[in-house]
C-alpha cells in the first residue's frame, strides 16, 4: 500500500515535536476529517532556520508532514512558498490516490505557517500566501 | 505474526482442507450431469446441506449455498423486498447493519422503497420498542444483524423476530460473525431469513448460504440454471460446501470451549489495556458482546497509524477509521453509538480465535502502551489537551 519511504518517514518522522523558539505556527486540517498538522518555523532572515512538525492523522499525514518539513528545512520563505504538493509526493515516491489529500494538507500547513509569519510582521498574508486552509477547501483537492 | 483479525477472516484447519481436497482434485464432476462421476458430487452437496441445516436447527430444503455472506444479505434484502412489493414498500433496519446490508437498503430507496433505520443506544443495541413503533401496514421486512462486526453487540433477535412474526413481516438477521461463534438455532430464534458466511468460522472464502423459512416469499437471486431449487443458478462450488460444513460441524463441537477461551482472551485484553494505557473506552457493551471481540478507542491519535505501528510489530488487527477505508468518515457504526469523529478516529478492534495465547494478549498490550505513547507524542490533539490541563 504505502511505498518504502512512506513508512519510513511514518516510522522515523524527521523534525517532529514543538519549537520552544518558533516565530510562526500554522495548523491545518480537524479532528472531524481525522487529520490534523500543526507546524512550527523559527525564520530569520528569510530563512527557515529551524522547522518541527505535529500531526494527528494517517501514515500518509505523518510521512508527508515529514517530508514537507525536510523539503523547505534550510530554505528561504520563497522557496518553501513554491513547495506543491506534487513535490512531497514525488519525494516519498508516491501516495496512495485516496491518500492525496494528505499531501495537499501538508503544502497548505507550510503556507499557513509563513501566513502566522508575515501576520506576526504586521502584513497581510493573503497577496503572498494565497488561501488560508480549511479542511473542506483542502479535501476539495483530493486526487489531484 | 500475531492475528488479531479473525473478524475479517480466519484461518481454515487441515481437517477442513483435507475435507476439500478430493473435490478439488479427482472428483471434478459437474454435480448436474447424469453420470455417476457428476452424482458423487451432487450426494457431497446434499450431504453438505443436510449437515448445515442440522447444525443451525433446519431443514435441508431451506439451506440455499450462496458465493458469500454478502450475497446472501443482498439476495435476502432484494429478495423480501421485491417479492412482497404488492403488500408494500416499507422496510425496516438498524443504522448499524454491515455495508453488505446498509447498501442494498440504501439501493432500495432509489427504487422507491421507504427505509426506517432504527437507531442503537450507546451499546449499540436495538430497542425491541423502537422497532416494533416503526412498523406500519405497508412494512414487508425487517433485517437486524445478530452480531455486530465492529463492535460485537449481539441483538435481541428472538424478541424483533417475534414482533416481525405477529405483524406478519419477513424477518432477517445477518449473522455472517454470529453462526460458529456463539450458539444460533433458527427454530428457536424465529427467523425468516438467516446469512450466513464460511470463512468467518474457519471454513474456505467464497461461499455462505442463506437459511429461508419454508414458505417465506423470496424471489429467484441468479437466473440461468435449476441449481439451489431454481433460486441461484450456477454450478456448484463443491468444495467450498463441502468444507463450510466441516468447518461448521467442528466450530459446533467445541462451542462451548472456544466461546470460553475467545472470552478470557478478550477480558484479559481489555483489562489489559484499560488499565495500562488512559483516555481510552471501551466501544460496545461489556457483556452483551461476541466472546472474541473487543474494541477500543484511544483519544488523540489516528487508527490507521495505530495499525501501521502494529503491523511493524508483527501484529495484524483492524481499526473503524476513515483512512483505513478511503473515505473521510470514520465508521458508521462507532459514530452510531455517539462517538465523536475524533475519538471514532482512533479506534482499534482486535478479533481473538480460540487459536489465540494469553502470551500474545499480553505482547500486543505491552506494544499498545509503546505505540499509543509514541503516537500521542506526535499528536497535536494531546498537546492541546495536557496545555489545557496545565
Amino acid at each position: 500500500m504505502y511505498s518504502e519511504k512512506v513508512m519510513d518517514h511514518f516510522s522515523n518522522p524527521r523534525n517532529v515535536g514543538e519549537l520552544e523558539n518558533a516565530n510562526a505556527v500554522g495548523e491545518v486540517g480537524n479532528a472531524k476529517c481525522g487529520d490534523i498538522m500543526k507546524i512550527y518555523m523559527f525564520i530569520e532572515d528569510d530563512i527557515i532556520k529551524d522547522i518541527k512538525f505535529k500531526t494527528f492523522g494517517c501514515g500518509a499525514a505523518v510521512a508527508t508532514s515529514s517530508m514537507a518539513t525536510e523539503l523547505v528545512k534550510g530554505k528561504t520563505i520563497n522557496e518553501a512558498l513554491e513547495l506543491t504538493n506534487k513535490a512531497v509526493v514525488e519525494a516519498l515516491d508516491g501516495l496512495p490516490p485516496v491518500k492525496m489529500h494528505c499531501s495537499v494538507l501538508a503544502e497548505e500547513a507550510i503556507r499557513s505557517c509563513l501566513a502566522d509569519y508575515y501576520r506576526r510582521q504586521g502584513i497581510d498574508p493573503t497577496p503572498i500566501v494565497g488561501c488560508s486552509c480549511n479542511c473542506e477547501e483542502c479535501h476539495a483537492h483530493d486526487h489531484e | 505474526m500475531i492475528y488479531v483479525d479473525n473478524a475479517a477472516t480466519t484461518k481454515m484447519s487441515k481437517e477442513v482442507l483435507d475435507s476439500m481436497m478430493p473435490y478439488l482434485t479427482e472428483s471434478y464432476g459437474n454435480a448436474s450431469s447424469i453420470y455417476s462421476f457428476g452424482q458423487q458430487n451432487r450426494a457431497a452437496i446434499e450431504n453438505a446441506r443436510e449437515t448445515v441445516a442440522n447444525l443451525i436447527g433446519a431443514k435441508p430444503s431451506e439451506i440455499f449455498f450462496t458465493g458469500c455472506g454478502s450475497e446472501a444479505d443482498n439476495w435476502a434484502i432484494f429478495g423480501a423486498a421485491r417479492k412482497n412489493i404488492k403488500k408494500g414498500k416499507h422496510l425496516i433496519t438498524s443504522v448499524i447493519e454491515h455495508h453488505a446490508v446498509l447498501h442494498c437498503f440504501q439501493q432500495l430507496e432509489k427504487e422507491g422503497f421507504t427505509v426506517t433505520y432504527i437507531p442503537v443506544d450507546s451499546e449499540g443495541l436495538v430497542n425491541v420498542e423502537d422497532v416494533k413503533n416503526a412498523i406500519t401496514p405497508e412494512t414487508t421486512l425487517i433485517s437486524i444483524m445478530m452480531a455486530n462486526n465492529e463492535i460485537g453487540t449481539i441483538q435481541p433477535i428472538k424478541e424483533i423476530a417475534q414482533i416481525a412474526k405477529e405483524n406478519n413481516i419477513v424477518f432477517h438477521t445477518d449473522a455472517v460473525q454470529a453462526v460458529g461463534h456463539i450458539p444460533v438455532n433458527v427454530e428457536d430464534l424465529g427467523v425468516n431469513l438467516l446469512s450466513v458466511s464460511a470463512h468467518k468460522f474457519e471454513g474456505p472464502k467464497g461461499v455462505g448460504f442463506l437459511y429461508v423459512k419454508t414458505g417465506t416469499w423470496l424471489s429467484q437471486f441468479m437466473y440461468g440454471g435449476a441449481q439451489e431449487r431454481n433460486k441461484r443458478a450456477g454450478t456448484e462450488n463443491v468444495a467450498g460446501v463441502v468444507g463450510m460444513a466441516t468447518a461448521l460441524k467442528i466450530a459446533t463441537e467445541n462451542l462451548d470451549a472456544n466461546m470460553d477461551k475467545c472470552y478470557k482472551l478478550r477480558e484479559r485484553f481489555i483489562d489489559g489495556v484499560l488499565s495500562n494505557i488512559k483516555h481510552c473506552r471501551l466501544n460496545g457493551s461489556r457483556t452483551k458482546r461476541l466472546p472474541g471481540n473487543a474494541n477500543i478507542s484511544f483519544e488523540f491519535i489516528e487508527g490507521e497509524s495505530l495499525l501501521l505501528s502494529l503491523d511493524l510489530a508483527g501484529i495484524a488487527a483492524s481499526s473503524g477509521s476513515a483512512c483505513t477505508s478511503g473515505s473521510l468518515d470514520p465508521s458508521h457504526v462507532l459514530l452510531a453509538i455517539g462517538l465523536p469523529h475524533a475519538i471514532a478516529h482512533g479506534s482499534l478492534r482486535a478479533s481473538f480465535s480460540h487459536g489465540n495465547t494469553f502470551e500474545e494478549v499480553d505482547k500486543i498490550v505491552e506494544e499498545l502502551i509503546k505505540i499509543v505513547q509514541r503516537l500521542r507524542d506526535m499528536s497535536p490533539l494531546y498537546e492541546d489537551y495536557l496545555k489545557g490541563k496545565k
